[in-house]
């Protein structure tokens, strides 16, 4: 009960202060961690669910009407959330793990890229692009099947490959696609090369929703559906199958689970989450350029698998949402920060911050934290922040 | 098509080729070594490589900034950053294993993978900071030595510089020194003993953790010897560099058959040489549709291809699967 009455006065009270001071990072994270508190807190399951609603449907826009940026960090928070919900099926249920996910983000990016603006005329000829802005919704499909079928092409040829293995080829198809995205603008322009392709239609907004609430709601919508369709999938015929596969290859397999089938459907579905927030992702920048799908954002994604937990779907959502958050506004602000105090002429034990090199910026250093999170998770806590209890069970042990 | 023009530049496209080879070959080393006592991939190999540029173009900038890089003979300059990198990239590679990878050595295998990838982020990451505090700038350029640039005209078609010479000779060096330890000492009986099998090695009284380091320790000064002759070659280097060179070195280890030693030469030079002609003949033959930016799929397509076909690699060491 007193726990009840905490959450819900946590969440009011924090929501309250954002509004009342928009600008202060502080306040904002402090927004987020009563979210956290409300999931983790020993409360009725309706009074959590009713929470999360107000505070995701509610709240949350009206937090963005007061500052804008807060809303796109949600935005974010829900693209990386579905991509690491889709990199989970890959990783952390069957086992196989993929160094190059972004690839897949990339396909559908480009797929609703190249024919929701005018680039696709070079390629066809004529004026019949951009297509409408309504096909929008059809090319969240279109994206969908075109990125499956691209984690069905890669799996076919490397499934004969085991653990680290797999894990190289994936890296390198991964960074093909880069490549080729990268090349691709002779000697058919299919993909503009490195200057990209702008500009790519949005999609029109029902209700007269203003372009980043709009998002916001897409984006939140599909994030739910993601979880929901992770959760069938979790208990169903095929996520034990790829549960059994991680376990045990040749146990499984003398059981009747048909491995090149099974993991080939592992590898189409965790594309395919991909590759609809990809279609989303493009429509919202309006330009995309192959330097968004390097191979640091494919490590960024495993990063938040492995912190939530390998398997983990609390742990795969609560895992994207503090390394986004970390990039986005704990880096950043530190960097401001600095900046500040630099301006400023302050001076910390004799040392004036005036003469700190110029260099050095926080918000560069997102690989360091990427990087900090693999090695501490993997000596400390293999199983995660929320482990799945299979999965605890396997990677907690020591010897 | 212009025939005459693709003979001419063949001569010259080899030598590029060999010099591309034997770095990637010495870079494969540290791989395939560690491979070959582990079974495991470390992945933070590339960065162990960059580390070494870093050493020495750091010795190269300070001996500059003293004024004494045209004062000391050349030869002993370059031998002189050629250990400082060897030792800075073998003591990286033995500190990177005792902290990140033995505590994880009983683990299921893709846990020292993931932590080795994050080693490699963190690396990359630590060099931009340490190198941003330090000069206040991340990109280097390797200090120019006159006489290293000088080059002779073999052919009408075909130089060679002085550069190129040096990582030739100091590849070959370094092939043959590793050569000799691995087949002739003690140690090097120790090392492929427990590459054969540890639980063996260590009943016959061999300290398996000290043989381990002394692996991480040698594949780390083959990979810091890389980095500074990568750097004499090159010129420019930056912390991320490294990752390129060190994923083709991997694909090299692999192509010779990952754990094998000779192999990863073997397999580092044919690695080159294919990089080599498809970055010079890809345009030429395509009619310019395809160029040279395509050598690294074909580097990668090679390794998917070689894995795909032959994953015991050309020289055919067996790779053993492990749960």
């Amino acid at each position: 009960m007193i726990y009840s009455v905490l959450a819900a006065a946590v969440v009011a009270l924090s929501a309250w202060a954002v509004a009342t001071f928009p600008r202060s990072v502080l306040v904002f994270l402090l927004f987020q961690g009563s979210l956290l508190f409300t999931y983790v807190a020993p409360i009725p399951a309706w009074l959590r669910a009713v929470l999360f609603a107000v505070a995701l449907l509610v709240l949350m826009p009206v937090i963005g009407y007061y500052n804008g940026y807060y809303l796109e960090v949600a935005t974010q928070v829900g693209i990386f959330v579905a991509l690491a919900l889709g990199l989970n099926i890959v990783v952390g249920l069957a086992g196989l793990l993929d160094l190059g996910y972004v690839a897949f983000f990339a396909v559908g990016a480009y797929t609703w890229a190249i024919f929701g603006s005018p680039h696709a005329n070079q390629i066809f000829g004529g004026g019949a692009f951009p297509l409408a802005p309504g096909w929008f919704y059809l090319f969240l499909l279109v994206g969908l099947f075109v990125a499956a079928g691209t984690g069905l092409l890669l799996g076919l040829p490397v499934l004969r490959l085991h653990g680290d293995y797999l894990a190289i080829v994936t890296l390198g198809f991964g960074e093909v696609i880069r490549v080729l995205a990268n090349n691709l603008d002779k000697p058919i322009n299919i993909t503009n090369g490195p200057k990209g392709i702008t500009p790519i239609s949005r999609p029109p907004m029902p209700f007269g929703l203003p372009t980043s609430e709009a998002f916001y709601f897409l984006v939140l919508v599909i994030v739910a559906v993601v979880i929901v369709v992770n959760r069938r999938l979790e208990d169903s015929h095929i996520g034990r199958a790829w549960e059994a596969i991680r376990e045990d290859q040749l146990a499984a397999q003398a059981m009747g689970v048909p491995l090149v089938r099974t993991k080939l459907l592992a590898f189409a579905c965790g594309a395919s989450f991909a590759g609809v927030m990809g279609v989303v992702f493009s429509a919202k920048q309006v330009f995309i350029n192959p330097e968004s799908f390097t191979f640091l954002e494919s490590i960024g994604v495993l990063a938040m698998v492995i912190l939530g937990g390998m398997g983990s779907i609390p742990g795969a959502v609560i895992g994207a949402t503090v390394v986004t958050v970390l990039n986005l506004q704990v880096l950043k602000g530190l960097s401001l920060w600095l900046n500040e105090l630099k301006n400023a002429g302050v001076t910390v034990l004799g040392y004036s911050l005036t003469n700190l090199p110029t260099q050095l910026e926080p918000a560069k250093y997102e690989r360091m934290i990427f990087g900090v999170i693999l090695i501490l998770m993997m000596i400390f806590r293999p199983q995660g922040i929320f482990p799945v209890r299979r999965r605890a069970r396997e990677l907690g042990r020591q010897e | 098509m212009d025939y005459q023009l693709l003979v001419d530049i063949f001569p010259q496209v080899l030598l590029d080729g060999i010099i591309l080879g034997f770095m990637y070959a010495l870079i494969a080393l540290g791989y395939t070594m560690v491979y070959g006592v582990l079974e495991f991939i470390n992945f933070a190999h590339s960065e162990i490589f960059i580390v070494g540029a870093f050493v020495g173009v750091e010795i190269l900038l300070s001996l500059k900034g003293a004024g004494l890089l045209e004062a000391l003979p050349w030869p002993l300059v370059l031998v002189l950053i050629l250990a400082a990198g060897m030792a800075g990239s073998a003591a990286l590679a033995v500190s990177v294993e005792r902290i990140a990878y033995r505590p994880l050595r009983q683990a299921p295998r893709l846990i020292p993978l993931i932590s080795a990838i994050g080693v490699s982020f963190f690396l990359q990451d630590l060099i931009r900071l340490v190198e941003s505090v330090w000069r206040n700038a991340f990109n280097l350029v390797y200090p120019t030595l006159d006489v290293l640039n000088e080059r002779f005209e073999l052919t009408s078609t075909l130089d060679v510089s002085v550069k190129s010479l040096v990582v030739i000779v100091a590849a070959l060096a370094m092939l043959w020194a590793l050569h000799a330890i691995v087949n002739r000492t003690k140690v090097g009986t120790a090392i492929r003993a427990v590459a054969e099998d540890q639980a063996a090695a260590s009943l016959m009284g061999i300290n398996v953790n000290r043989i381990i380091s002394l692996t991480f320790l040698i594949g780390g000064a083959m990979g810091g010897a890389a980095g500074v002759l990568f750097g004499v070659q090159y010129g420019l280097i930056n912390p991320y560099s490294g990752f390129i060179p060190g994923l083709k070195a991997f694909t090299a280890a692999v192509l010779g058959g990952i754990g094998n030693i000779p192999g990863a030469m073997i397999g580092g030079i044919v690695l080159g040489l294919l990089e080599a002609f498809a970055a010079s003949y890809l345009s030429l033959l395509t009619g310019g549709a395809f160029g040279a930016e395509y050598k690294d799929i074909f580097a990668f397509s090679v390794l998917i291809l070689i894995l795909i076909f032959r994953p015991k690699g050309l020289l055919g060491e067996v790779v053993r699967e492990r749960a």
